[in-house]
């Protein structure tokens, strides 16, 4: 009951918050309405008990990315405005066409009632195998996905590399 | 418990709605924030079906994800900055350079 009513406050929190990221003109607004999407998705782990996830979401994401984003949004200006001129010939008409035809085709699937979203999902769910607590997910994390973790870090090194080098970059008079 | 067709109906919408974006917005930092959106219904998939599955993997799936993201922002936030100092612009419309 409890995860019910939380999953109905999380899930409006989080497409309200997607929806402004699209329609508001300006990018401050859109960047609230990630934030708002990115805390309640974080509830929404906790309610599935993915702990540390949860954690790293709103410490990575609601936290650094967010700043970075703000960040940028303050550097090269909020009130950039967009033009609404279609330079690709009937633009809107295409992906109108086109998310019309995804949902048609998802509602489909979903009433027709055929489709299994998880295979397995019929067998008995066991809270205690999949609670996220620092030391589950870090076993599988240093002993089956190690290599995985050990990459993760050289990209990390690699990015950080290439933003110093795209900071800095020089004016080229054109 | 809510069962998990519900948080991926709710995974599915969040993915969709940032695909729109991707498709409408010309602002590159708006049609970055649609990126992160999808990226996030689809690790909320992950970790419903990691749980119904009763398999640990789904968070450790997650956790990678959120790293390859976090990268990913970097580097597309400094190129978005680099090609504003650039250009003066960040509606990717105005960069047609690479049309042949």
């Amino acid at each position: 009951m409890v995860e019910a009513v939380l999953f109905v406050m999380m899930a409006l929190s989080a497409l309200a918050g997607a929806v402004t990221v699209v329609v508001a003109r300006n990018t401050v607004y859109s960047a609230m309405g990630l934030l708002a999407t990115l805390f309640s998705v974080a509830v929404l782990y906790v309610v599935q008990l993915a702990h540390l996830v949860a954690a790293v979401q709103v410490i990575v994401y609601a936290g650094a990315v967010m700043t970075l984003f703000l960040f940028v949004i303050m550097l090269i200006g909020v009130d950039l405005s967009e033009d609404l001129d279609e330079h690709l010939p009937r633009q809107r008409l295409w992906v109108g066409g086109l998310a019309g035809l995804v949902v048609a085709l998802a509602a489909i699937v979903t009433l027709s009632g055929e489709f299994v979203w998880v295979p397995a999902a019929t067998a008995q769910t066991n809270p205690e195998s999949t609670n996220g607590t620092v030391q589950a997910v870090a076993v599988p994390l240093f002993t089956e996905w190690v290599l995985a973790f050990e990459a993760t870090a050289l990209l990390l090194t690699i990015a950080a590399a290439g933003a110093i080098a795209l900071a800095h970059f020089r004016r080229v008079r054109v | 418990m809510v069962a998990a067709s519900w948080y991926m109906g709710l995974a599915a919408a969040l993915f969709m709605i940032g695909a729109l974006g991707m498709l409408l917005r010309r602002n590159a930092l708006v049609m970055f924030m649609c990126i992160e959106l999808m990226l996030n219904a689809v690790n909320l998939t992950l970790i419903s079906a990691g749980r119904v599955l009763n398999d640990i993997n789904g968070q450790v799936a997650v956790f990678f994800i959120l790293v390859v993201a976090a990268a990913e922002v970097v580097v597309g936030l400094a190129i978005i900055v680099a090609i504003f100092r650039r250009r003066a612009t960040a509606s990717v419309d105005e960069l047609s350079e690479l049309r042949g």
